[in-house]
Formats: structure tokens, sequence, C-alpha cells
């Protein structure tokens, strides 16, 4: 069954839920570009633009809370029903990770300093470059899919997750080498940890976004499923 | 269109195979005159549980209520097709005692209508026909009924004033416990909280919850929150079919079919 948000007989509750649907983007497009820069800011070792990063973190808080507020008042004064009801619990659920994710990539601006531009091996910056790619990929796919309220996909993206797991695995083997070859590198490579330990928990957010789409749009709730169930 | 064993949920498929139904509709046709107002319905109602029957005006859902005590009989060009078992025994039957039928599936109108006697004698009334008791038996029974509906309190002390002195709250009260004295097994209620201000529906409600566990309630409401917050089971009725019958939780979360989905959105479909 499609989901439909613009057939209500009240044109007024149309309105709001498609608000409430291009707030989310609004949110998404945010967040997307919060990590965009904080992986540039770690990966140039540019303290400056890690700053604008950290500030710019408050708005994204600021969007959850009025996004949150006008899903509650829309059950109070609408009591939707159906794919309605699943909506507005998933929009609820969809923006709480995506908050979650603009905290990763504030932490991943905190990790910026100037010690890092000598220190960092140009085969690990490369490696960092590529497990951010896969996670922004991931984010900026899985609001694609919630923009089109598209199931299949968000279902195809959801598996994704595990490609940055294992990126995630191999970087922290390599660091355990670094730093067991040469102590002076600890510093930074607890501060590159750090990093991708945040790029891994964004695949996971973005994973339960997925998820949460899925539920919106199917009704089936896919958390705690494992993928390989769902694709058969 | 799912065949119609697929529009019933498991939950009630499991009850069916538990055997505690209450009545089972199959194949029923409803005719007006010339006009089909039933179309093939078939479901099952579970006893002690309360099966909610939604649907836009004119859909046939309280066709479908009149049709468990067999009040359209009353109307002339009414001709019914098919088969209502209530508890084991088919009530279309030729030989069925209707009066005794009604006596087991009682029924409540979306206007309360009591007698313009007092609140006693309302109670009384059905008790009386039914059979000879002592004063004493029958104030019993009176008390009994008065709190079974959630009115004694409020009328303990006034049992000799007119019932038309009561608010409407309390009148579909006193019809609620009027149904209840001659002891039914089955309640209808037939949009029984249209006419109520917000907090006398939240206290028939709460009297729903209240007497499922002795009754089996099938009700029929044009509130679809309503729906959603008194019943166990819910029909959704559309142009005479049975578009789709589940447990109330997944058809309002979840609903298998677009027409049902559009209407409890509030969509044009």
């Amino acid at each position: 069954m499609s989901l439909k948000l613009n057939q209500h007989i009240s044109r007024e509750y149309n309105a709001e839920l498609e608000r409430i649907r291009s707030q989310v983007l609004r949110m998404g497009g945010l967040v997307e570009s919060q990590l965009t820069q904080s992986v540039r800011a770690l990966r140039k070792a540019d303290t400056s633009l890690a700053v604008e990063v950290q500030n710019a973190d408050g708005r994204i808080n600021q969007l959850e809370v009025e996004i949150d507020a006008e899903c509650t008042e829309i059950v109070a004064r609408r009591q939707p029903a159906a794919s309605d009801l699943r909506l507005i619990m998933g929009v609820s659920k969809i923006i709480s990770d995506l908050e979650r994710i603009g905290d990763e990539a504030k932490r991943i601006a905190k990790m910026t300093n100037t010690d890092l531009a000598g220190h960092l091996p140009e085969h690990m910056n490369m490696e960092i470059g590529y497990m951010a790619d896969l996670a922004r990929t991931m984010l900026h796919d899985v609001l694609d899919a919630f923009a089109r309220l598209d199931a299949d996909d968000a279902l195809e993206i959801a598996q994704r997750d595990r490609q940055i797991d294992l990126k995630y695995e191999s970087i922290t083997r390599q660091l355990i080498t670094y730093m067991v070859q040469d102590v002076k590198t600890i510093p930074t490579a607890l501060a590159v940890m750090w990093a991708v330990r945040s790029l891994e928990r964004i695949g996971d957010r973005a994973q339960n976004i997925a998820e949460h789409l899925i539920y919106l749009v199917r009704g089936e709730d896919v958390r705690h499923v494992p993928l390989d169930d769902l694709l058969q | 269109m799912q065949s119609e064993s697929a529009t019933q949920s498991s939950l009630l498929q499991e009850a069916s195979l538990a055997k505690d139904l209450a009545a089972v509709v199959s194949g029923l046709h409803v005719y007006y005159g010339q006009r089909l107002a039933l179309d093939n319905i078939s479901l099952d109602v579970r006893e002690k549980h309360v099966t909610a029957l939604i649907g836009p005006s004119g859909c046939g859902k309280s066709t479908l209520l009149r049709c468990f005590n067999r009040l359209n009989d009353l109307i002339d060009d009414c001709h019914v097709q098919g088969q209502i078992r209530i508890f084991n025994r088919n009530i279309y039957h030729p030989d069925e005692d209707i009066v005794a039928l009604r006596r087991q599936v009682g029924m409540v109108f979306q206007r309360p209508n009591p007698f313009p006697k007092s609140i006693f004698d309302n109670v009384a009334y059905g008790v009386r026909l039914q059979q000879k008791l002592s004063s004493r038996e029958l104030r019993e029974i009176v008390r009994w009924s008065l709190k079974a509906a959630a009115l004694w309190d409020e009328v303990k002390d006034r049992l000799d004033e007119s019932a038309l002195q009561l608010s409407s709250g309390q009148q579909q009260r006193l019809v609620i416990a009027r149904a209840l004295a001659v002891k039914p097994k089955v309640l209808l209620l037939d949009e029984p909280a249209s006419n109520l201000d917000p907090i006398s529906m939240l206290k028939l409600e709460e009297l729903i919850n209240e007497l499922k566990t002795n009754y089996t309630i099938i009700i029929v409401t044009h509130n679809m929150q309503q729906a959603a917050r008194v019943s166990d089971y819910t029909a959704f009725i559309d142009q005479g079919r049975l578009i789709e019958m589940a447990d109330t939780r997944s058809l309002f979360t979840h609903p298998q079919q677009k027409q049902t989905e559009d209407y409890i959105t509030g969509r044009y479909g």
C-alpha cells in the first residue's frame, strides 16, 4: 500500500503532515552537512572549521525540539491512525537518531587539532575519508528514501551498515599497530579512534532510520530482525 | 479483495478454534425490497469481548447490528438470507422464539429511550413481564442492574422519581440497566454515545469495558476513536460489504485494505 500524505479530506491536515516531512528533510540536510564538514575539518586539521561545526549543532537540536512539538500537537488534535500514526511515530524516532548523528559529527569536530596534521599518515587519512564517505552516503540515501517514502530502498540501505562496521574494525586494527610500533602516535591514534567510533555509530543510526522508515511505510517492525530474514 | 477467511485476524481464528464464539454470521444477505443492503457478510463475534462495527453512513452497519436480534423483522420489505448462529443456535430458524432471542440479545439505541415511568419501574419493566417475583427479589434485581450499569450511586435515593428527569448520560445508563435486568448474554449498542457529552461518553466507555467481563458486546459507532478505545475487534463495512475485520490494535495501526486505511485516516478513497 503506497503512502499518500496529501489525500485527507482536511487540507489543513495534509499541510501539517507535509510540513513535518519537509522539516525532517531540512534537519537531515543540516546533519548531513555537519557530517561532511566535521570529517573535512578532521582530515585537514582545520580547527576553525571544527569550531563552526560545533557551534552549528545547536540549530539541529532546536529543529528536533520543534518537530517533536509538531508531532505532539498532531497527536493531540488529529488523533492520527494507521499510516498517519506510523508517520508521526516514525518521524519522532527518526529525528532522535538524526539529532544523535549531529552529536557524533560534533564529536568528530572536537577531535580535530593542529597536531593531527603532521602525525596522521596519508594512508590513514584516506581510510578515514573512505569510511566517512560510506557513512555520509548511507545517511544521504536514507534521507532520500524518506523523501520518497520508499521502503524497498530503506531495506537495501539498512544492509550497508555492515560495510561500515568492517571498515571500522580494519581501521582499529591499523591504529593498534601504529600505537604498538611507535608510542608517539598514541595521542593521534586515540583521536582518530574516537572519530572512527563516531562514524561507526553514525552507520548504526542511519540503519535505525532505515528501519523506522520501513515501519512507517509498511507497518512492520524490523528492528532486531536479522537482515537476511527480511531479504528472503 | 481478499478471500473471506483472510479478512479475519488470526486472533479470531484462534478464538473460533477454541469455540469461545458468541455469534457466527455466515453468508448473510439483507435486502430492503430490491436493494441489497448487506452483501455476503461472514464474521465471528467472540464471547465476552467487544466487537465494533464501523463504516460510513448507510454502509449497513446498523442493519447488521439489527440482524443479531432480528429487529429487521419489523421492517416490512426487509428480507434476510444466510445464517446467524448465536451460541450455536440458528436465530433465523423458522421455529426460533423471537421473544426469547431478544431477552438473550439486549439492545440499546442512539437516543436513550426510558419509559415515562419511575427509575425503578423502568428497570423492573422487562423483569415483571418475564417472571413473577416477590417485591424483595425485584428490588434486588433492580439494585443489581443499576449497579452493573454504574448508575446506582447516582439514583439510589430517588428510585421513585421519573426517569425523564435524568441527564441523557444517566438515561443511557438507565436503559443499559433495563437491558441487563433480564439477564441477556449479548448486548447490542447502536451509537450509544453519539448524543452524550464527552464526560458521559467516557463513563459509558468505562461501563462497556466493565460489562465485557460478563457480556458479549457488539457496538456500532461513527466515532472511530471510540471504536479504537473500547473494542477488542473491529469490522469495517462499506457499501454493504465486510471490507476487513481484525483485532482493533492491528486494524488501527496497520490495516490491510486500502479502503480501511482511507476511511480511518480520513482520506477520500
